[in-house]
């Protein structure tokens, strides 16, 4: 009975720390949903630039006197909520420097050989991010440390960490506020529209490529925030992008390409599927079990959970 | 577009070989002998990725899978089971095509975007699976008393010739893989893999023989590259560095070419590595910094890799051999040499009244809740033409898609002379002889005109000579003979396009051509030539099924009707019943076509 007992506890403890990991990750996969679904450009340097955010939020919690500013419980997260905007500005540039070169409307009509391309130049983008990361932060692994990081509320035998359910709030509000954004303003309605149909957008005078460097913009920094906010639960280095990335993939598959929202129950889901791993593999396997469950998805329901099914003859 | 010949592609790789042997004897720092093998380990990697993604097209992030596979199998038989890599190295080679068998299966179902990420999963997971099984850090063993043995030698330069012998190997493999039925099928399927399949290439097959091959090649490097630096760690091995090396290595020296990795190996490794050594200990990343600044310039670049630019930059240099178009009004049966054609044995000459080659039987395919084909029950004589009208949205198309096996049908059998064709897949139906076109022309424009058809003759030929000879037989008959052979498909007119899709599904000699508008969007007077030339194909015994809106074009070509309307058989049979029947009219034709027809059919 009383093995029975502390299994019933080991499964509603993963179950609530993978609901907050979650939702963490239910933003970041919000993030590269939006770059999805109106570019159809796969980013491989989407996980780079939630580390770009990470080290963002450390340097501004630390150096720049946030943690002084707002104390040790309100510094992380305006911290991680200002990465936004840095990241954002870099996403802007790289996309019009880099990106906007190899897609938009040019090539969004052309075949498959147009999306090698894009797909190729992210991966550029991606290493040398990583890679620059390593020259300009070191690989030494940080993590923004919090009183709340270590703190927990208990509810029935069952912890909440702090850190990580502010994180929790913090990314649903987030994700809400960015699907206000889509559905209820003109710039957002615009965004969805090109993401719909890119040329009957442009029809109807609607800039794609402007949409394109915004949705790519907008994209990053929601993740890029997500990335600030788990900062203060995990620790990081330079290369924690690649891992990530197939973690959010994985989210956005599940939850139907596309869709925005959906997106945000794929990546809840992974998140639990990362803690509830634990309760049967070996810790270190967790990711390998998100990896398993990603090709799973990507085999049987490759159009996800709220995805649409289209057929071409 | 003329190429090397094979022996002459020989000649330079065995020249390239001996120069980078001569070169190489004379370096006695270890570090540069070090850097000249890895040169080659990673143009030899390269090498692997491109024989899967440089042909055919499917991207792929995970060679770093093969690769690990093959080093991991040659360290753990070592320092496990004390096997010599020369043995364990051959045995990471079956290790790795089995993973590829097993990645492959399931993979291969999966386009695009899709493929490329779930590649990209593949070595990230074994990272973690070796790192758990605590594989962390594996250094090999020294062996004093038998070094050679054991593949462990005192002179670098051994571990450079060995290094220069695989990808040798690898060199010559991927050159027959270009030059033969192999290659060309990869690339057919790379530019567009449902005309592929139509045209009676086994996708699958051909991409499952290419992830064989290209596993073998990336896990006897992993083995070698094992050999080379006595140490393995997850990282080197799986990590996504290592598949992305792969892939630049090939998209910067030259995609789809097997010098295009060698070159890219050849400029790239000895930058980063002279870059790591000068400033790795300040800037620790500045590899992959290398890597990946110099993928997005190739990008921005030369997107195809340096090899194709240079090519590009001679090709245009060189005084243009200009072809002579195809004259527009010189009747079709004046410009070739009719040799009569042996018809298939079993197809006897336009018999009007032959017996049904093709039969549909109460066939129906739904897409959810719309019928797009109806319980459509006929008959298509042998010998004869058979026009396909209808309305659009008609489900005329679909039904070509659902006889060439595109589409399933849902219920209902189809048979060709007797055979099932209901459930086998498209290079199947085209193997039991019967051929298409389609409405959009789907052509492989980087490839010549004689290999488009050359592609679509593989199917009905034994060898590859073969395969040329029935593929200038058909252009033969098509009238596209001649120099106008060697266009690139990508720059001809659209009824050029017309006939060498024509010529692609004629090559293997069908019994039954299945053509889906062939006379949309052409100029009357070529519609005139085409309509000639089908009538010709059509007396040299070949069945003809033809969906078309041209009313005044079909009236002379065709033998029989038969009308669709809302996926529903409405009307059947000979042309002037068909077009008086009431219900054809009021669905398709509409009055007005039945007061001018009054005078021109009668």
């Amino acid at each position: 009975m009383e093995a029975l007992k502390w299994f019933t506890v080991d499964f509603f403890q993963a179950l609530a720390a993978g609901l907050l990991v979650g939702g963490t990750y239910g933003l970041m996969c919000v993030g590269l949903g939006i770059i999805f679904g109106v570019m159809r450009v796969v980013n491989f340097a989407q996980g780079d630039f939630m580390m770009l955010g990470m080290y963002v939020t450390y340097y501004l919690v630390t150096f720049f006197g946030i943690q002084t500013l707002f104390g040790p419980y309100v510094g992380p997260i305006v911290g991680a909520t200002l990465a936004g905007p840095v990241v954002f500005a870099v996403g802007w540039l790289v996309h019009k420097f880099l990106l906007a070169r190899v897609t938009g409307a040019r090539v969004i009509s052309a075949e498959a050989e147009g999306h090698y391309t894009q797909i190729i130049m992210t991966l550029g983008v991606a290493l040398v991010l990583a890679n620059g990361g390593l020259i300009l932060f070191g690989s030494v692994p940080l993590s923004v440390r919090t009183p709340l990081s270590s703190e927990s509320w208990e509810v029935s035998l069952i912890f909440f960490n702090q850190a990580r359910t502010v994180a929790f709030v913090l990314a649903v509000i987030a994700a809400l506020g960015l699907y206000a954004f889509l559905t209820r303003t003109n710039l957002g309605k615009a965004l969805r529209a090109a993401a719909d149909n890119p040329t009957a957008a442009a029809y109807v005078g609607i800039n794609v490529d402007r949409c394109h460097r915004l949705a790519f913009a907008l994209g990053v920094g929601v993740t890029a925030i997500a990335g600030g906010l788990i900062a203060s639960s995990q620790s990081f280095q330079p290369y924690i992008g690649f891992d990530f990335v197939i973690v959010m993939y994985a989210g956005v598959v599940l939850g139907g390409m596309g869709s925005i929202l959906g997106a945000f129950w794929g990546g809840l889901t992974i998140g639990l599927v990362q803690q509830m791993s634990t309760l049967i593999l070996p810790y270190q396997l967790q990711n390998t079990a998100i990896f398993v469950v990603f090709l799973l998805i990507v085999f049987f329901r490759p159009q996800g959970m709220f995805g649409r099914v289209w057929e071409r003859t | 577009m003329r190429r090397t010949s094979i022996s002459k592609q020989y000649a330079a790789i065995f020249i390239f070989a001996i120069a980078y042997l001569c070169i190489g004897w004379f370096v006695h720092n270890s570090y540069y002998q070090l850097m000249m093998t890895l040169v080659l380990i990673w143009a030899a990697v390269g090498v692997s990725w491109n024989t899967l993604s440089g042909y055919s097209g499917m991207i792929s992030f995970g060679h770093a899978a093969f690769f690990g596979l093959g080093g991991y199998t040659t360290t753990i038989a070592f320092v496990t089971f004390g096997i010599t890599p020369w043995i364990g190295i051959p045995l990471g080679v079956v290790v790795g095509v089995i993973a590829g068998i097993l990645i492959g299966l399931p993979t291969f179902r999966l386009r695009g975007h899709y493929f490329a990420l779930a590649m990209l999963a593949y070595p990230l997971a074994m990272l973690y699976v070796f790192e758990w099984m605590g594989y962390q850090e594996v250094p090999l063993p020294m062996k004093r008393e038998d070094p050679a043995f054991y593949a462990e030698f005192n002179d670098p330069r051994v571990y450079m010739a060995l290094a220069l012998v695989l990808l040798i190997v690898c060199m010559i493999v991927a050159l027959h893989v270009e030059r033969s039925r192999f290659g060309m099928s990869l690339m057919a399927i790379k530019q567009n893999e449902p005309a592929a399949s139509a045209a009676g290439i086994n996708a699958w097959r051909w991409k499952m023989l290419a992830m064989m091959l290209s596993a073998a090649m990336g896990a006897a490097a992993g083995g070698l590259y094992v050999m080379v630096l006595l140490v393995v760690t997850p990282q080197t091995m799986f990590g996504a560095l290592v598949s992305a090396q792969a892939l630049i290595m090939a998209l910067f020296g030259g995609v789809g070419v097997f010098w295009g990795p060698v070159i890219g190996a050849a400029v790239l490794v000895p930058l980063a590595e002279t870059l790591n050594a000068h400033l790795g200990s300040v800037l620790p990343g500045i590899q992959g910094v290398v890597y990946g600044i110099a993928i997005i310039i190739i990008t921005l670049v030369a997107p195809e890799g340096i090899y194709w630019r240079v090519r590009d930059f001679l090709a245009a240099r060189q005084p243009a051999r200009v072809l002579a178009p195809l004259p527009a009004s010189r009747p079709i049966a004046e410009s070739i040499n009719v040799t009569p054609i042996m018809a298939p044995t079993d197809c006897k000459p336009a018999a009007k009244d032959g017996k049904v080659l093709l039969s549909l039987d109460h066939v129906t395919r739904a897409f959810g809740g719309l019928k797009a084909v109806d319980d459509v029950t006929l008959g298509i004589r042998a010998g004869a033409i058979h026009g396909i009208i209808g309305p659009n949205g008609a489900g005329k198309t679909t039904l070509f898609n659902v006889v060439n096996g595109f589409l399933g049908a849902d219920s209902g059998s189809i048979t060709l002379a007797g055979t099932e064709l209901v459930g086998l897949a498209p290079h199947d139906v085209c193997g039991l002889g019967i051929g298409r076109t389609f409405q959009v022309i789907r052509a492989f424009p980087r490839m010549s005109v004689l290999e488009n058809v050359i592609v679509g003759a593989f199917i009905g030929a034994q060898t590859d000579t073969e395969a040329e000879r029935l593929a200038m037989e058909a252009l033969d008959r098509v009238g596209l003979a001649g120099e106008q052979a060697h266009a690139t498909a990508g720059g001809l007119t659209t009824k050029q396009l017309r006939l060498m899709e024509l010529a692609r599904a004629l090559a293997p000699r069908p019994r039954l051509l299945l053509l889906d508008e062939t006379l949309a969007g052409l100029a009357h007077d070529a519609l005139d030539d085409i309509l000639a030339t089908l009538r010709r194909i059509n007396r040299d015994g070949v069945t003809i099924a033809i969906i078309e809106h041209t009313m005044q074009a079909m009236m002379k070509l065709v033998d029989e009707f038969s009308v669709l309307d809302h996926g529903k058989l409405i009307a059947s049979g000979a042309p002037t019943k068909v077009v008086k029947d009431p219900a054809v009219i009021e669905a398709y034709l509409g009055r007005k076509w039945m007061e001018r027809a009054k005078d021109s059919v009668a």
